[in-house]
């Protein structure tokens, strides 16, 4: 019964090379995506990152111009992509009237617009298809050394930053009293996070990009109160999801990107009923309050 | 000159937000080791020359000198400022102040005995791990008030430490400033309670965007000094003219501590040319 399981699990990266490069990619990138993710939502800034993913397809259509499906050409397209309107979004916010989230939603609908045009004008509805929902059954060598690399630079930078990056978090004006790091350290931040929207991208297509990051990450806030747990719970999502998408799509014919994703979202969902921190079930049997 | 270390000199301080200044000319200098209370009413200006003394609001005019390095100065802002839903644990909160000993990198372990020890001087023993969404109005300030002892600043500036927060928990951070003030530190405390200032604060800066009156606080707090800081507050220009008095410390300054009495302020109310507290008359 037990070797049925497994079997119908794990059968299908025994059996097939392109699974397990799909499986290696989406781990990789279950190892850096969350815990990016954590902090984009403890500083409310998720639907940002979703704007953000969105704003990286015009640079990789570009790159698609330019190099056809080239992974190097589409990834530098689209961090710079990425980077830029990460920074103008922040620019106009803090020159004119308009508030962050409205400006983030004027570039991101423009990039999105853009970005399919361009591709049209050399590109099949297949290639519009594989940007706009990603190509993980297709992760060449370069691709899965990408996200390798992401994955690398990302935990990295994470526990360099993580400290001021707690501080900005909580306190940002204390921050600013006892250093300067403040700015350098959101910037850098958002940096990360480009490059994993870059890393989504290329494995989940633009539109889903932002899936493993937020969806594993609000999970989590319903299994740990703090930080520390939050980030290995968020994690261990992503990953869970990864396997379980990437085994669906394989024995039910699925699309992969959506089917990742799909997982994800059944987690949440579950967590939203059952979690211990916050979940629906709790709150509708409370178990009776302590004395003290 | 460098003032030493401690104080903080202020020479024609203008502060304020779109050239409308909200601190008007502030001529003295803080001495070192002053417990010193700001106050006057809303918009008075307080919590600006705070926030330029750590350098949060730019000086439209004058300068401001300290002494010393940046972690020379700790201060705690109006607490509405802080993300208090972020899952944190308090002593995490409280380890914040450990920045300038540990920086980015640098373990903070070693210091937990201090951590608890100053979690305890507040009053907060046992709520280590609790997380920091979990703490009352005073608890969390008696939390602040732990991560200013990590700090061990030379200069410590409050801005309203004590609103919301009941009577006990002054009391007892009353004492904790107190003790801070037998350590020789300098504390600059902005508060809106009177009978507190007059019961604990030796010297007192009356503020109406104009400085009113500086000095010891009985001499400070007269009700006429108090009744023009009201008048002066209340007397916003939108268009007003530009300021055409000299810049940068022209003033007849008159700070405690200086030889030059400063006593004359509480006794007669002319006009502002006849106050104490800064320049020459126009």
């Amino acid at each position: 019964m037990t070797d049925t399981l497994i079997d119908w699990l794990f059968g299908p990266f025994v059996e097939f090379g392109f699974m397990r490069r799909a499986l290696v990619g989406c781990l990789a990138l279950s190892l850096s995506a969350p815990p990016v993710g954590v902090f984009l939502m403890l500083r409310r800034m998720s639907l940002m990152s979703d704007a953000m993913s969105h704003a990286v397809l015009p640079g990789a259509a570009v790159g698609f111009l330019v190099a056809g499906l080239s992974l190097p050409a589409m990834t530098l397209g689209g961090l710079a992509a990425g980077l830029a309107v990460a920074l103008l979004a922040g620019a106009v916010t803090r020159s004119t009237i308009i508030k962050e989230d409205a400006s983030l939603a004027a570039f991101y609908l423009i990039s999105l617009a853009a970005g399919v045009v361009l591709i049209s004008l050399r590109g099949s509805q297949i290639d519009l298809l594989h940007i706009l929902f990603g190509t993980v059954l297709a992760l060449d060598d370069p691709a899965l050394l990408l996200l390798g690399g992401i994955a690398t630079i990302t935990l990295f930078g994470l526990a360099a930053l993580y400290r001021p990056l707690v501080m900005e978090c909580v306190d940002p004006l204390f921050l600013r009293t006892v250093s300067r790091a403040g700015g350098p350290v959101h910037y850098a931040f958002l940096g990360l996070v480009v490059l994993n929207l870059v890393g989504g991208f290329q494995a989940l297509g633009t539109l889903l990009a932002v899936g493993l990051m937020l969806l594993p990450a609000i999970t989590a806030r319903f299994w740990a109160t703090d930080l520390g747990g939050m980030i290995p719970v968020s994690v261990v999502c992503a990953m869970t999801a990864s396997i379980a998408g990437l085994t669906l799509s394989y024995r039910a014919d699925l699309p992969t990107g959506p089917a990742i994703v799909l997982a994800a979202g059944t987690l949440y969902v579950v967590s939203l009923l059952v979690g211990p921190r916050g979940g629906l079930v709790r709150r509708l049997v409370r178990p009776r309050h302590l004395e003290g | 000159m460098s003032p030493p270390t401690g104080a903080i000199a202020l020479h024609g301080l203008t502060l304020g937000y779109d050239r409308h200044p909200a601190v008007h000319h502030l001529d003295g200098t803080i001495q070192p080791g002053a417990l010193l209370a700001l106050v006057g009413p809303n918009g008075a200006g307080k919590s600006t020359l705070l926030k330029g003394i750590v350098g949060e609001v730019p000086c439209l005019d004058g300068r401001i000198e300290r002494s010393g390095h940046v972690d020379a100065i700790a201060y705690l802002p109006q607490s509405a400022e802080i993300d208090r839903g972020f899952p944190i644990r308090v002593l995490d909160l409280v380890a914040m102040g450990l920045w300038h000993r540990i920086g980015a990198w640098r373990r903070a372990a070693p210091y937990r005995d201090r951590l608890v020890e100053a979690l305890s001087a507040v009053g907060l023993v046992g709520f280590e791990d609790r997380p920091i969404g979990t703490l009352s109005g005073g608890q969390f300030q008696r939390a602040l008030f732990a991560r200013l002892i990590v700090q061990d600043a030379r200069i410590i500036l409050l801005d309203e430490p004590f609103t919301g927060v009941d009577g006990r928990t002054s009391t007892d951070l009353l004492r904790l400033i107190g003790a801070w003030h037998g350590q020789g530190r300098t504390i600059v405390a902005a508060l809106h309670d009177l009978a507190q200032v007059r019961a604990h604060f030796p010297q007192t800066l009356l503020l109406a965007r104009e400085p009113v009156a500086w000095g010891p606080t009985d001499r400070v707090l007269t009700t006429g000094n108090l009744a023009r800081a009201q008048t002066l507050s209340e007397a916003w220009d939108e268009d007003a003219a530009i300021c055409g008095r000299p810049a940068g410390g022209a003033g007849d300054a008159h700070p405690p501590g200086h030889s030059h009495p400063q006593t004359h302020a509480h006794t007669h109310d002319h006009g502002p040319a006849r106050d104490h507290a800064h320049r020459n008359a126009p």
